[in-house]
């Protein structure tokens, strides 16, 4: 498959174009990045600019509520060993960053599109995809995304719909599960998802989900958990050949060994050999700054990002294993969610006895559930001042959305 | 488990938790701890029975469908019932509100029984209400004006045995006009945050009335530091 893609109308090339230059001219006014608004543009002027710009491509979509981004890039990754990849970054993950990343790359056979899970019935529909990834889903700012069970049946109709498409999706996942299992092709993984807080009822029946092991079913219908084709083991993978492969990935946790296991499934699916896959997408280190590691006065500190319970779960593990002190950095603008409810679902009380700076625009609503959770912390609004006031050494600094762009950008200036 | 511990039903974790309202079940049981007095959370899940043994009862917030399931569940396991009737101490957040009521009628029209504790019916308003909350608490219950976040689509109306929790300066609560329900030793509120961690008068008033004695104030500059600032972005 190595067809280039369709020819774009008049319209939509002038839209095209038009959009690429306001994400020029957002850049070089320096207004953001560009991610974003030459899409918009271009989808003002043409509606159906994201039909018309995957037309003739092979597609992947990739959505859930944490793990979207990695997944993406290591699927990108993966997939340029058949051709040329066409995929959004940072994060921008919405029908104009979309058509941003497609514009910039019209040649591009292939396109693999991290999608927030909100507009996959709408990116999945006007994309005609190959393959769709649905990693997780779990609750995630519930007064900006909605209730976890409305994006579950949104995702289920969609899927039901789509026409000579793979579904690659996670079993470990009772949501994921229910909204993947109708269509007609599913190719499951087993990722050990650790977070079952939003599932113990059936998303089908409502009745109680059993779990036992890593089995689960629902003890009322045949929602149960599906027997996988590609499982998730201690550092490796299981092959659907039962052959084990060892991940040996850059990036840390278990969660990142799951988003590689379910890229490699869908790299597959699209034609990549196992090892090739696995092979290429190792090399990711760095996710649009995430994972990174900034140097300051002598601080060695890592950037993480989690936000939702689910993924400051994960990270949490993560930052465990090493005994560093650690800097939480918490904001709640709109592009968090204002309600940090949230906090109460994240279990703190696992950094006992480990030096703990609150940092954040609301660094004091953080501050009261890790005093109610005993965990002995300061409080410093300003993240790059609380570096300051650790000792010298490795730091682990976990910041929510808007929290850790604004990090990002100041310690890239800083560089 | 002695007789001394004072216990702390946390029920239906599993459909009710949607918004962080395990919180408030931490912050009652270390405010006790705190001040001496033993006590422990104890999770009910939704397949399990209802104990009637506990001092408190508290119920979070959930999505529509968990909602219907949880009010089936606690008709068939009537534990918190005889509870109430013992004179345990409950608190209702958000759903709570709703399914403590005489009944409550959703968008689609249909109207569901509630467990007929508090003097009050529920039903869909039009537009969903989502933001902080500033209310004034009613009858001078506790000190300190009530904050929270509210995040629901329903509509709460009042009978006579039922109280307001508070009256509405900012936000919508209830009605627009008032917040939550006080009937007996039952307080309901739709506020988020959860409403304990930042309200420790309306938790030290719970503990109060579970324990019957007086306790001293518990300085802590982070609960006092995060009012102050949610009061302000409120207002």
């Amino acid at each position: 498959m190595n067809d280039s893609p369709a020819r774009l109308p008049l319209r939509t090339a002038a839209a095209v174009k038009l959009g690429n230059l306001s994400s020029t001219l957002s850049q070089k006014m320096g207004l953001g990045a560009g991610g974003m608004i030459g899409g918009r543009v271009a989808l003002k002027l043409d509606p159906q600019a994201l039909n018309r710009l995957t037309a003739g491509r092979r597609v992947a979509v990739v959505t859930g509520t944490n793990g979207k981004t990695t997944s993406t890039m290591m699927l990108a990754r993966a997939v340029t060993a058949l051709g040329e990849v066409a995929t959004n970054h940072s994060g921008a993950n919405m029908p104009d960053g979309h058509v941003t990343a497609l514009s910039k790359q019209p040649d591009a056979p292939y396109a693999v599109l991290e999608c927030d899970e909100g507009y996959f019935p709408a990116v999945a529909g006007a994309s005609n995809p190959a393959v769709a990834v649905i990693l997780n889903l779990s609750r995630d700012q519930l007064d900006r995304v909605g209730e976890v069970r409305t994006i579950e049946r949104s995702i289920r109709d969609t899927i039901a719909g789509l026409q000579n498409c793979v579904i690659v999706a996670n079993c470990d996942d009772v949501m994921v599960t229910s909204a993947a299992r109708d269509a007609k092709n599913v190719v499951w993984v087993a990722t050990g998802t650790s977070w079952h807080h939003d599932s113990a009822s059936c998303p089908r029946c409502g009745d109680p989900i059993r779990w036992q092991g890593e089995h689960w079913h629902c003890t009322n219908c045949d929602l149960a958990r599906p027997h996988p084709t590609w499982i998730t083991a201690d550092e490796a993978m299981i092959t659907p050949e039962h052959r084990k492969l060892e991940l040996r990935l850059t990036l840390p946790g278990k969660f990142n060994q799951a988003n590689a296991v379910m890229a490699t499934a869908a790299a597959h699916t699209l034609g990549v050999p196992v090892d090739e896959a696995v092979r290429r997408l190792r090399g990711v280190s760095n996710v649009s700054g995430r994972y990174r590691t900034i140097q300051r006065n002598g601080r060695s500190a890592r950037l993480l990002l989690s936000k939702n319970p689910a993924g400051w779960s994960e990270t949490l593990t993560v930052v465990r294993e090493a005994h560093h002190p650690a800097v939480l950095v918490i904001n709640a603008q709109e592009a968090d969610g204002r309600d940090l409810s949230w906090l109460w679902d994240v279990p703190f009380e696992k950094l006992r006895g480990r030096q703990v700076i609150a940092s954040g625009e609301r660094a004091s609503d953080l501050a009261v559930r890790l005093t109610y959770a005993e965990v002995e912390h300061t409080i410093v609004k300003d993240p790059l001042r609380a570096l300051d006031q650790l000792p010298a050494g490795a730091v682990e600094v976990i910041a929510n959305y808007t929290a850790f762009r604004d990090l990002n950008a100041r310690a890239a200036a800083d560089e | 488990m002695s007789e001394s511990t004072v216990q702390i039903a946390l029920v239906l974790p599993d459909l009710l938790g949607t918004y962080g309202d395990f919180g408030n079940a931490v912050v009652l049981e270390k405010r006790m701890a705190w001040r001496g007095i033993k006590a422990e959370v104890v999770p009910i899940n939704y397949g399990q029975p209802v104990p009637d043994s506990c001092d408190i009862y508290v119920v979070g917030g959930g999505e529509d469908t968990a909602q219907t399931l949880a009010v089936k569940h606690l008709r068939e396991h009537p534990g918190l019932q005889r509870a109430v009737t013992k004179g345990a101490v409950v608190l209702g957040v958000c759903a709570g509100i709703q399914i403590f009521g005489e009944s409550f009628t959703r968008a689609d029209n249909v109207t569901h029984p509630g467990m007929g504790l508090i003097d009050s019916t529920s039903h869909a308003g039009g537009s969903r209400a989502i933001g902080e909350v500033l209310a004034e608490p009613a009858d001078g219950l506790f000190s300190g004006v009530l904050t929270g976040f509210e995040n629901h689509q329903g509509r709460t109306v009042l009978g006579p045995s039922a109280r307001p929790l508070a009256h509405v300066k900012v936000g919508t609560g209830n009605d627009g006009s008032v917040e939550g329900a006080v009937q007996g030793r039952i307080v309901c509120t739709y506020l988020h945050g959860p409403v304990l961690p930042r309200n420790p008068q309306l938790a030290d008033m719970l503990i109060e009335w579970a324990t019957g004695t007086k306790v001293a104030p518990l300085d802590l500059p982070a609960v006092t530091q995060m009012r102050a600032e949610r009061v302000k972005a409120a207002s």
